[in-house]
């Protein structure tokens, strides 16, 4: 049978950004469990993520799914000194944000809400968007990724020396440069492959 | 960015073995590791499938041009004369980001309170002198690329069943968007960290 698009079952579009949970149906046919080999499921890194319609659609190219995974683990992950958990996940939020990723901002904004104990401050980067006022520490990382978000890069020396004067050091700005990096291509897989839809049941 | 072995990102910013960057890259080896094992699997692929290097390499060419990000470009450019495509092609891929360049994001949300954001701007549809150039394959693929690097969230299944019609199957498609979706990634390391280096 040749490939096609799906269709989508009713489901409700989410019209504004949220840190509530959102499902992702996927526009393109994921891998069948039943039919994913050995190299398919290792290329998951995370075996509950056969679960994921999104991870099982990745999974068709399963060398460039492990390596991303393995990538996308070491810059949010890796406890060695640089930037908090907290603002990288930050960093990702503000670029998902920018970029217009309803689902990658939901669990990414989470994430940095439940590191930084600021929901109020994570919410109002939902709600009233990148310029929204979270401090100038906050105002200096989300200025930074979306400087590089945009297309071309917006990012030069001042935001550098705005991030040192917030206190960031050189691992600190580079775990800046590679958080917003790697939703560039997070949000560019997320949004292309298929579509966000507010939970079921919710 | 000849050989498989050199690390693309150091090789491009410009990063010498003891420098303080290498240092930094070096606190966070496996996504050190793991962006140049991206790097490998979608342009020196062990199995490439149906998707060709010349294919591979002109996109990524493509997406570095859009972004005005000219030693990336330039590189990528190269591995496309390497691929043993026709000259042609790399003089198409310049038309067509001589077409297509613009500035982004852009794009439109679902209908609802966010519609106050959306931003217009243009869907980028390849000039017939350089869609002959390109053939029907990847002009349908630019076409995609250029949505992906400018207004993703414009984002709809017309543009995959775009794709499909014009012979890119399920698979192929997970690794165009993938070429794409990382060099957007790599483009912006490559960005900080020149910008990181040349500030000390």
């Amino acid at each position: 049978m040749s490939d096609t698009v799906l269709r989508t079952p009713e489901h409700t579009v989410p019209t504004a950004f949220t840190r509530a949970q959102l499902d992702w149906l996927p526009w393109l046919e994921p891998l069948a469990v039943e039919a994913m080999s050995a190299r398919h499921m290792a290329s998951l890194v995370d075996a509950a993520r056969v679960k994921s319609p999104y991870f099982r659609l990745l999974a068709r190219d399963p060398d460039a799914l492990e390596a991303r995974t393995r990538t996308d683990k070491d810059i949010f992950y890796n406890p060695d000194a640089g930037l908090p958990r907290a603002e990288r996940e930050l960093a990702a939020a503000a670029t998902s944000r920018f970029n217009g990723c309803l689902y990658c901002a939901s669990v990414h904004a989470r994430h940095a809400a439940t590191y930084s104990k600021r929901e109020d401050d994570v919410q109002r980067l939902l709600d009233a968007g990148v310029t929204a006022d979270l401090g100038e520490r906050w105002n200096a990382i989300v200025a930074a990724s979306v400087a590089l978000t945009a297309t071309p890069s917006a990012f030069g020396p001042e935001h550098v020396d705005r991030l040192r004067g917030a206190g960031l050091d050189d691992l600190a700005i580079s775990d800046v440069i590679h958080a917003a990096a790697f939703f560039n291509w997070a949000n560019r897989l997320m949004l292309s492959l298929g579509e966000p839809a507010a939970a079921a049941g919710s | 960015m000849s050989g498989t072995d050199t690390d693309v990102i150091d090789a491009l910013v410009g990063i010498a073995p003891g420098s303080s960057l290498d240092a930094i890259r070096a606190r966070r080896p496996e996504a050190r590791a793991h962006a140049q094992a991206t790097y490998r699997a979608l342009f020196t692929p062990d199995t490439p499938g149906n998707v060709s290097a010349a294919e591979r390499f002109a996109v990524g060419a493509f997406v570095a041009g859009l972004h005005g990000a000219t030693a990336v470009a330039a590189a990528y450019a190269a591995r496309v004369a390497d691929s043993g495509a026709p000259a042609a092609l790399k003089d198409a891929v310049d038309a067509a980001v001589k077409e297509a360049k613009t500035h982004g994001p852009y794009g439109s949300y679902a209908a609802g309170p966010l519609s106050r954001e959306d931003a217009a701007g243009p869907v980028y549809r390849v000039g017939a002198a350089t869609r002959r150039a390109l053939g029907p394959r990847l002009a349908a693929a630019f076409e995609h690329t250029h949505m992906l690097v400018f207004h993703p969230r414009d984002a709809a299944p017309a543009a995959l069943q775009a794709l499909l019609d014009a012979g890119w199957t399920t698979t192929d498609i997970v690794t165009l968007s993938q070429i794409v979706a990382f060099l957007s990634f790599q483009i912006r390391v490559v960005t900080g960290l020149r910008t990181l280096a040349g500030h000390p």
